[in-house]
């Protein structure tokens, strides 16, 4: 059977995409940035999964307002990154693994959660920035992304992303092959990008999030739409992606095996952590 | 269930399904620019370009003139509005600085020592509003 081994957390700030791209990651005042990422590429060279499910926010790129899907997985076998209106990034396109996104998928909506299932889809910095963060220059392995709608209201409930995300353990759990499962969770953390109030910070609230995440996840479901604009900014509300990776790992107290907040990238507070099963 | 109400965090706008409506057109203008011949058409003559979409009068003067904190007033997203400075060649920053009314240096300075601080920024009361 499949199994839930580790989760990865991490911020997916455009202009770090660009850092790499352009070379510029040992360039005041990115280093002490991407230093924080050395030791998850270690990491990750010695715990390669056989899959990735990386839960991610499109940003007005494969989702216009034509189609607002609140959950959208990606059950097709190759996604190209997207050109956001820079030029596409030059990274490589993502391998998807349709028999586990599709197995995902039927068990997910049989347990009530009726995704939106996609074929065909571009993918945005949301998803190839936390895999050029962590992986390097290349993925490692096929990758199944979950798309949130997190940018026109009603968006997801905190808690519903938690339930989400332990329907969505349970799927990988029952699935038949052997395999090695990665699930991701980026976006945040604090940070706002419009109104008066952009380039809102709020450390305090970012690290007490990181904190309950490992051993208290129930009690960051309970947390409002309200609260979460209030305390983490308008952008911040994409921290209800991480809930959806902390439930997909059924072990109350994971194993911190790092963790690194830095101020600012660009406009936003950075956050990683990642959680092994014990 | 009640709908949730924002109205008390000051300087924020919340792009929820009236003011998707309203920026429907002005967005899937912005999305148009995902395209780099429809960059260059754009570029080559901005008005003619604009013609195109269903956009009141006011999104257009406000798009042509950049006038990006208008643009949001009648319902562009910033996720989409990027797309603009991103044709323009200015950074995601750039653009969120100039909305705040504060030049590049003094933004990427006030980024630097840790962005703008939570305490007297979560309610209008803390604003005088």
């Amino acid at each position: 059977m499949a199994r839930v081994s580790a989760g990865v957390y991490t911020s997916h700030v455009p202009a770090l995409g660009a850092a790499l791209d352009q070379g510029r990651t040992a360039d005041a005042p990115w280093a002490p940035l991407f230093a924080g990422y050395e030791f998850s590429r270690r990491w990750m060279a010695e715990h390669a999964p056989d899959v990735i499910l990386l839960v991610y926010n499109d940003h007005a790129n494969a989702f216009g307002l034509d189609l607002v899907p609140t959950f959208a997985l990606g059950t097709g076998s190759r996604f190209e990154p997207a050109d956001e209106g820079w030029g596409a990034r030059p990274v490589p396109a993502v391998i998807g693994h349709p028999q586990l996104a599709a197995h995902i998928a039927q068990s997910c909506i049989l347990q009530d959660f009726d995704l939106t299932l996609v074929n065909r889809m571009d993918v945005d910095h949301g998803l190839t920035v936390p895999l050029s963060l962590v992986c390097g220059a290349s993925w490692p392995c096929p990758v199944i992304p979950l798309a949130v709608n997190v940018i026109q209201y009603p968006v997801p409930s905190a808690r519903r992303c938690l339930a989400l995300g332990r329907a969505i353990g349970r799927a990988i759990c029952s699935f038949e092959s052997d395999l090695n499962v990665q699930v991701w969770g980026t976006g945040g953390m604090s940070h706002q990008l419009s109104g008066q109030r952009a380039g809102l910070i709020n450390s305090a609230f970012d690290h007490d999030f990181m904190d309950r995440l490992v051993t208290r996840p129930d009690e960051l479901a309970e947390i409002s739409h309200v609260e979460l604009v209030r305390e983490a900014g308008s952008e911040g509300i994409e921290l209800v992606m991480w809930l959806i990776a902390r439930g997909a790992m059924d072990c109350q107290s994971p194993q911190v095996v790092h963790r690194f907040y830095h101020v600012p990238a660009s406009n936003t507070a950075v956050g990683h952590l990642i959680l092994q099963a014990d | 269930m009640q709908t949730p109400d924002f109205s008390d965090i000051p300087g924020t706008v919340m792009f929820d399904a009236a003011r998707a409506r309203q920026g429907y057109a002005l967005n899937a203008f912005c999305m148009s620019l995902m395209q780099a011949a429809n960059r260059e058409r754009f570029k080559a003559d901005e008005a003619t370009y604009l013609e195109q979409w269903p956009m009141s009068p006011a999104q257009k003067q406000a798009v042509l003139a950049r006038d990006m904190n208008r643009c949001l007033e009648l319902g562009g997203n910033v996720f989409f509005l990027v797309k603009i400075a991103a044709t323009d060649g200015i950074s995601v920053q750039q653009m969120v600085a100039g909305m705040v009314g504060m030049s590049p240096q003094d933004y990427r300075d006030m980024m630097m020592q840790g962005g703008r601080p939570i305490q007297g920024n979560r309610s209008r009361r803390e604003w005088g509003l």
